[in-house]
């Protein structure tokens, strides 16, 4: 293992993870502040978390032991701000980590982030429609050449990075607990596979836990890492929205998936969009806002026989399920053939109750 | 001195034949009953005295030792009281053995000697006559049943008294009323209630046409329930020798109606708290199930994603063999269980997944429900069809179609399968055998290239291939061709679960 973080900023990453809990009551207290405490020097930290936690010895934290042989036992390498291939977007992030953890190599972090990287996030319980845009906005920023940065949650997260693993390697996870650590646990074999062809990161060092305030504080180093946020799916008081706060915070381009303005989970993007960031219809619209209009293009879709182009776009317009396209009187063999043949070609997939969804690509 | 009398005991709802061997000598006055009998027949002693006594007989006050023959046989019910009596009654001169040879026995007594109706009947009569008896002595209540067999006289009884004239031949055995028993009585269940769900019919006409097993996926209150208690209506109509057996095994398990012929398909829609043996039989008996209940008809298990894994795991094997064994103790005992699945599930646990913005399920809970749905027996059902919610229109509109169109229809269906697998061995395209396939529902290019596209796509297992084929040969089938062309592919690939293959992000 190359030595990417020096004795001290390992210490501080041991301490910041031993005194996790108690930052988690602090946050409890006043939602917010765990970014705030994380910028605090050692000596800071420890006195504001002394309500917590009760008085410490003041130099207890330079008894700290040193990570360096814990990090051995598993797949992660620390990487200090102090290391020249410190990840130089990262220090535009309020509190920038001091120690990133990087599972699937340091070199290769460097290759995914030489590039412009975007983040692509949103709701946990997202539905099949905003699944579909994220999974194919991951696949086509992929095929484009652009590494993909979220959360590795459920719902949109997991889509864009599975999307991304569609066509090539570049996707980073960027987790709330320690990066060796899948969470959500369903979400293992996509983490596994992160880890093998892509990045997973966190600020936090290997074995340590989700605390609750990791994961609005990991949405900075999303934020940071990426020339531009992207929300898919988001209802009010979502974490994706916090992304998108950063992302503004620090100067980087915001795009918001618009919907339907009667359903809750279009609200966050679509109040984005509203206050001016960028509105995302595919992958085109995102190439377009990080690299200037047409000078990136994503890959066009070959063209379909005209009764399936009629059949997609009766989908793609709200005819969704078999029984609505046949309630417009379409004849049902033909219909069924028709999707099934549509679902093949890759342009439909299925979703939750018999409702189909256009891919985008 | 001694008597044997013939009776029948039900092992599965197949008739064995038991004799019960009486022998009256002198000694202390006792009634002993020996071969492997149960409790229940135990207690026939007293009913078999009291009855004697109550219909002027003498009850002998010797030594009484009644066997039960063969005795590896377990003996259960209470079919073997009017044996017991008339063997009593032979043994202690009260009548003449010799009258007991051509005649076989069967029913409970009531304490005042009447004859009651007791279980399987049918089966008894099936006994009699693979034995080749003249006659067989029933309750009256039960002697339609009976007669329904043919090729025996049935004697259908009310009193002891007149058993007793009777196999003395002192008087004839009454005349039974002809019945009436029409196969192809039309279902009180119609598609004709059924409005705007034309896909959803589109799939149960076709799950009838090539007895495929069928999903049906859809909110609360779309009608799934409706639909799957159509399905008979569009089954071609039982044969007599179905209704026959439908008939003894709904008469084993005491679901038959009194006297006559079962006529239309059963179905079946056990709650889904149902244990494993309540579905495939079991109990000391044992009984049959609802699997066997079902048999020839249709078994409906609503909210699927509700019932234990074990029910639904013990009903594999019979669903793919069309029977199902049962062991207990020494024992085994076979039941038919050549049923037709349908499952109703909600999309999600909410219930509202595919109703616009409605459904509040998070993706673990999701996952979990469509973890409870896939297995084993899920995978079987080649057939999930969506059942929406009709829209306002289609409610108070005439119906687009009734069981009887759609029936002519899959009669055609069927008829076309038979002539095409005469000599197989193989009734209907669902259950085709991976050879069979091959030879019947070979793909042209087109399809072919359809089947791999599906299949390297990862939604389709080297088992699912084949019932997609399985499918599109009953499309063929519907729409009259002989070849299946990429079209019934599609079809059958529209209507194909897709459980099997999780994407990455699920």
């Amino acid at each position: 293992m190359s030595a990417g973080a020096c004795e001290r900023c390992l210490r501080r990453s041991a301490l910041i993870a031993r005194l996790a809990g108690g930052i988690e009551l602090a946050e409890r207290r006043r939602r917010g502040c765990a970014v705030d405490l994380l910028g605090l020097d050692d000596d800071a930290l420890m006195r504001a978390l002394d309500a917590e936690l009760g008085p410490r010895s003041p130099d207890e934290h330079e008894r700290e032991p040193s990570l360096r042989r814990s990090a051995n036992g598993t797949a992660a390498e620390p990487l200090c701000r102090h290391d020249s291939r410190y990840p130089a977007s990262l220090t535009d992030a309020p509190s920038p980590p001091t120690v990133l953890w990087v599972v699937g190599g340091i070199a290769r972090l460097r290759a995914l982030l030489a590039g412009s990287a975007v983040a692509v996030v949103g709701a946990r319980a997202a539905s099949a429609y905003g699944l579909e845009v994220a999974r194919v906005l991951g696949a086509e920023l992929a095929s484009a050449g652009v590494t993909t940065i979220s959360g590795m949650a459920f719902g949109i997260d997991a889509a864009v990075h599975a999307g991304s693993l569609e066509r090539a390697d570049t996707t980073i996870a960027v987790l709330a607990g320690g990066p060796d650590r899948p969470y959500p646990k369903a979400k293992q074999r996509l983490h596994t596979e992160i880890a093998r062809r892509g990045c997973v990161v966190s600020e936090l060092p290997p074995g340590t836990r989700s605390w609750r305030w990791a994961f609005p504080a990991r949405n900075r180093i999303i934020a940071s890492l990426a020339a531009m946020s992207v929300v898919v799916e988001a209802a009010e008081g979502s974490g994706a929205l916090i992304t998108a706060r950063h992302a503004r915070e620090i100067g980087r381009d915001v795009g918001g998936v618009p919907g339907r303005v009667t359903s809750p989970l279009a609200a966050g993007p679509n109040a984005l969009v509203a206050d001016g960031a960028a509105l995302v219809r595919d992958a085109q619209d995102v190439l377009d806002a990080v690299f200037g209009a047409g000078m990136r293009h994503a890959g066009e879709s070959p063209p379909l026989a005209p009764e399936l182009a009629g059949l997609l776009s009766a989908v793609a317009d709200g005819c969704d399920s078999l029984h609505a396209l046949l309630a417009t009187g379409r004849e049902i063999d033909a219909t069924l053939a028709g999707l099934a043949e549509l679902e093949l070609l890759g342009r439909l997939r299925r979703g939750p109750g018999g409702r189909y969804v256009a891919a985008l690509g | 001195m001694f008597a044997r009398v013939r009776t029948f005991v039900i092992e599965g709802v197949q008739p064995r034949p038991v004799f019960v061997e009486v022998d009256v000598r002198s000694g202390l006055p006792a009634f002993t009953v020996v071969g492997l009998a149960d409790a229940g027949v135990r207690e026939a002693r007293e009913r078999v005295r009291a009855a004697l006594l109550n219909s002027d007989f003498e009850f002998p006050l010797r030594r009484i030792t009644a066997n039960l023959a063969p005795a590896h046989l377990r003996k259960v019910g209470a079919g073997f009281d009017l044996a017991l009596a008339a063997g009593v009654l032979a043994a202690s001169g009260q009548l003449d053995p010799e009258a007991l040879d051509r005649w076989a026995v069967f029913g409970e007594l009531s304490l005042a000697g009447e004859l009651r109706g007791c279980r399987g009947v049918l089966a008894v009569a099936e006994g009699a006559r693979r034995a080749r008896l003249h006659g067989l002595v029933v309750p009256r209540s039960r002697a339609r049943e009976a007669a329904l067999v043919g090729g025996v006289v049935v004697a259908g009884m009310e009193h002891l008294r007149e058993v007793r004239d009777v196999l003395a031949g002192s008087r004839p055995a009454p005349r039974l009323p002809p019945s009436r028993d029409a196969l192809a009585t039309p279902s009180e269940h119609d598609l004709a209630d059924v409005h705007g769900q034309e896909a959803a019919v589109k799939a149960l006409a076709l799950a009838a046409a090539g007895g495929h097993n069928i999903l049906l996926e859809g909110p609360p209150g779309t009608g799934k329930t409706m639909l799957a208690r159509r399905l008979p209506s569009i089954l071609p109509p039982l044969t007599r020798e179905e209704a026959l057996e439908v008939t003894r095994i709904h008469s084993v398990a005491g679901v038959a109606p009194a006297g006559g012929l079962v006529c239309s398909r059963p179905f079946r829609a056990p709650h889904h708290t149902i244990s494993a043996s309540g579905m495939i039989g079991g109990g000391a008996g044992p009984a049959p199930g609802e699997a066997t209940l079902a048999h020839l008809g249709v078994l409906f298990l609503d909210e699927l994603s509700e019932f234990s894994r074990p029910a639904l795991e013990a009903l594999r094997q019979p669903l793919e063999d069309g029977v199902v064994t049962i062991v207990r103790g020494q024992r085994a005992a076979h039941f038919p269980t050549a049923f037709q699945l349908v499952g109703a599930t909600n999309p999600c646990p909410c219930g509202m997944a595919g109703v616009e913005d409605r459904c509040s399920c998070a993706e673990p809970d999701l996952a979990r429900h469509r973890r409870r749905l896939s297995g084993p027996l899920v995978d079987r059902l080649d057939l999930l069809v969506n059942v929406a919610r009709p829209a306002v229109a289609t409610i108070s509109g005439p119906s687009a179609t009734t069981s009887a169109a759609v029936r002519e229809a899959v009669l055609a269906a069927r008829e076309r399968q038979l002539r095409r697998l005469a000599g197989t061995g193989v009734g209907c395209n669902a259950r085709l055998t991976p050879a069979l396939v091959r030879r019947h529902a070979r793909l042209d290019a087109r399809g072919q290239h359809r089947i791999e596209r599906a299949y390297d796509l990862g939604g389709l297992s080297a088992r699912g291939v084949l019932r997609v084929l399985r499918v599109a040969r009953t499309a063929a089938d519907m729409a009259g061709r002989d070849r299946v062309t990429d079209g019934d592919v599609l079809v059958a690939l529209s209507l194909r679960q897709r459980f099997e293959a999780a994407p990455l992000a699920a």
